[in-house]
């Protein structure tokens, strides 16, 4: 699949010489959803930022299409879109003139079919002639959805499109970005939840203090890195439990549980001889439970690793 | 060229206007009636005429430009200011649009504003005395071009600010100072001779006394200066606005 978007040796220092980008290496393929994971302030907005042109970055290239986003910034932006993660929007216009302005900074003439099938798309059909400050957070959040898809972006950037917000309306707002995608918008979003990237996404970037410390599909992430878990539960609590096996698998005992962890990327592992051991050492097991880590888990020894490095 | 970029931005901004047409309008209307009472029939009663001119009429065209000043330097300076202040700033960052359609939309649309209340002033001073405009064309040419350079200034000024309170500065210590002075309400033949030289270095001076002539033709200075000057403010504000863009400065983190 082609690429939409193509970063080489982005750097970006503040002020106070703050590295926020360092040396960053990425591609987006065209129809693809990409999670931008990291904890705040790894530098995730001011990536998709400098991406948008709302941030000058110090040196590299960034190509939207094909397009230098400098040098060729009329046709590079004008492909995309952009959700920021704050509610950026004036109280006292109307959800329909503040759509419309957006898509005339895009320099798209008016398109009220387009807008109107937009605004239903988004259910903010029956809110257009509302004031912005009359209507809720998770409506507002929508506008700004709204405003970034009304020149007919080919490529969105979402940035912590569920920051701060209940349940219901990230599921919603998940409903929204599959939903866009379905129609062939390529997405990027940033998010520090992990479970946001592992629901939504087909590859994720890992980026931390302004570096991209990995980059992946969701599921082979998580194959690769993940560690898994067996909770074996014992008939019997065992407050002796014998100290050979336990050493020899490493296990840890808590009352009748015995939790046994091993990472699938190892293959030595011989789960049937194990549980033939506890066995036959006079042990009756009477259930056990598998566990996978969760995206979660290997982000935060991700970035553990980075830090010590 | 991105024109619905420019014309958006000019409906947006205008719409702002629209909303609070209220105010918008009815105050240069109340100001205006009341430099009328005060100084027209007040301090008029004691100064019958200034260069010919009875002195009611005289103080019109200073009262245009203290009006217009003020107002476009607000009036831009707020409009970029407060989408700065909102961050809703982004949006414009990210569309396609060059440094110079920006400065054509929020200035252009601050300039159209300024040149609608002079409008009005003058259509209300014209309830109040006689006013002759001689030389139209030149009073249009006066103020529009004075219209988009203190616009032009406005924008700087908002940019720059980093506070509400910063952007009062320039209107309440600069420029209402320097309108007062600069021969609003007198000419400046009227003083000593040593605030008569300090008054020549007063720019505003050089407008006021130019739209005074394009009404009366009468001037404190050469019609030729005055036009040398609004240009000399104006093309600095373009050198420093282009400086600021190319800089990037206050603009893009």
């Amino acid at each position: 699949m082609k690429n939409i978007l193509e970063i080489n040796d982005v750097n970006k220092s503040y002020r106070n010489s703050i590295k926020a980008l360092d040396n960053i290496n990425l591609n987006i393929k065209e129809g693809e959803i990409f999670s931008l994971l990291g904890p705040n302030g790894a530098g995730k907005s001011t990536l998709i930022n400098s991406i948008c042109g709302i941030v000058n970055f110090n040196s590299g290239t960034i190509k939207i299409n094909g397009y230098d986003n400098i040098k060729e910034y009329r046709k590079a932006r004008q492909i995309t879109g952009i959700v920021p993660q704050e509610l950026y929007l004036e109280s006292f216009e109307t959800v329909w003139k503040n759509i419309n302005y957006s898509r005339g900074l895009f320099g798209k003439p008016k398109n009220h079919k387009y807008v109107e099938d937009l605004l239903k798309m988004l259910s903010l059909w029956d809110k257009k002639d509302s004031k912005i400050k009359e209507l809720s957070g998770g409506m507002k959040r929508r506008v700004l959805i709204a405003k970034a898809l009304s020149h007919q972006p080919r490529l969105l950037f979402l940035d912590e499109p569920t920051a701060s917000i209940d349940v219901e309306l990230r599921k919603e707002t998940w409903d929204i970005v599959r939903k866009l995608n379905k129609n062939g918008t390529t997405i990027v979003l940033t998010t520090h939840y992990i479970e946001e990237a592992e629901e939504l996404s087909s590859r994720v970037a890992i980026i931390n203090d302004g570096k991209i410390i990995l980059v992946d599909e969701t599921d082979k992430l998580i194959k690769k890195l993940g560690e898994k878990s067996i909770k074996i539960e014992l008939k019997n609590e065992e407050i002796n439990f014998n100290e050979n096996l336990k050493k020899k698998y490493n296990l840890v005992v808590h009352k009748n549980i015995l939790t046994f962890k091993y990472n699938i990327k190892e293959d030595n592992i011989n789960l049937t001889k194990m549980l033939n051991e506890i066995e036959n050492n006079g042990y009756q097991i009477k259930d056990f439970i598998t566990e996978q880590s969760s995206l979660e888990e290997i982000f935060i020894k991700l970035i553990k690793e980075d830090k010590k490095s | 060229m991105n024109y619905f970029g420019v014309i958006a931005i000019l409906i947006h901004e205008l719409d702002r206007f629209k909303r609070t047409l209220l105010q918008s309008l009815a105050s240069p209307i109340i100001t205006t009636s009341l430099y009328f009472i005060v100084f027209g029939t007040a301090i008029g009663s004691r100064i019958k005429e200034i260069d010919g001119i009875n002195y009611g009429s005289y103080i019109v065209p200073g009262m245009i430009m203290l009006t217009i000043l003020t107002q476009a330097l607000s009036n831009a300076s707020f409009a970029i200011y407060f989408q700065k202040f909102t961050s809703t700033i982004y949006e414009i960052h990210a569309a396609p649009l060059s440094s110079f359609e920006i400065i054509l939309g929020f200035v252009g649309a601050a300039a159209i504003k300024s040149i609608i209340i002079g409008l009005i002033i003058i259509i209300t001073a014209g309830f109040f005395v006689d006013i002759e405009i001689q030389h139209p064309i030149l009073m249009i040419f006066f103020l529009i071009l004075t219209s988009i350079t203190f616009s032009l200034f406005g924008f700087i000024v908002g940019l720059y600010a980093d506070g509400f309170e910063g952007l009062q500065i320039i209107p309440i210590l600069v420029i209402t100072p320097l309108t007062f002075l600069g021969g609003s309400f007198y000419s400046i033949t009227m003083l000593p001779e040593f605030w008569q030289n300090i008054s020549l270095l007063n720019p505003v001076l050089y407008l006021i006394s130019g739209f005074r002539y394009s009404f009366y033709e009468v001037s404190d200075v050469s019609l030729l200066t005055s036009i040398i000057t609004i240009f000399t403010i104006l093309i600095g504000c373009i050198f420093f606005i282009s400086y600021t863009f190319i800089k990037g400065y206050k603009i893009k983190n």
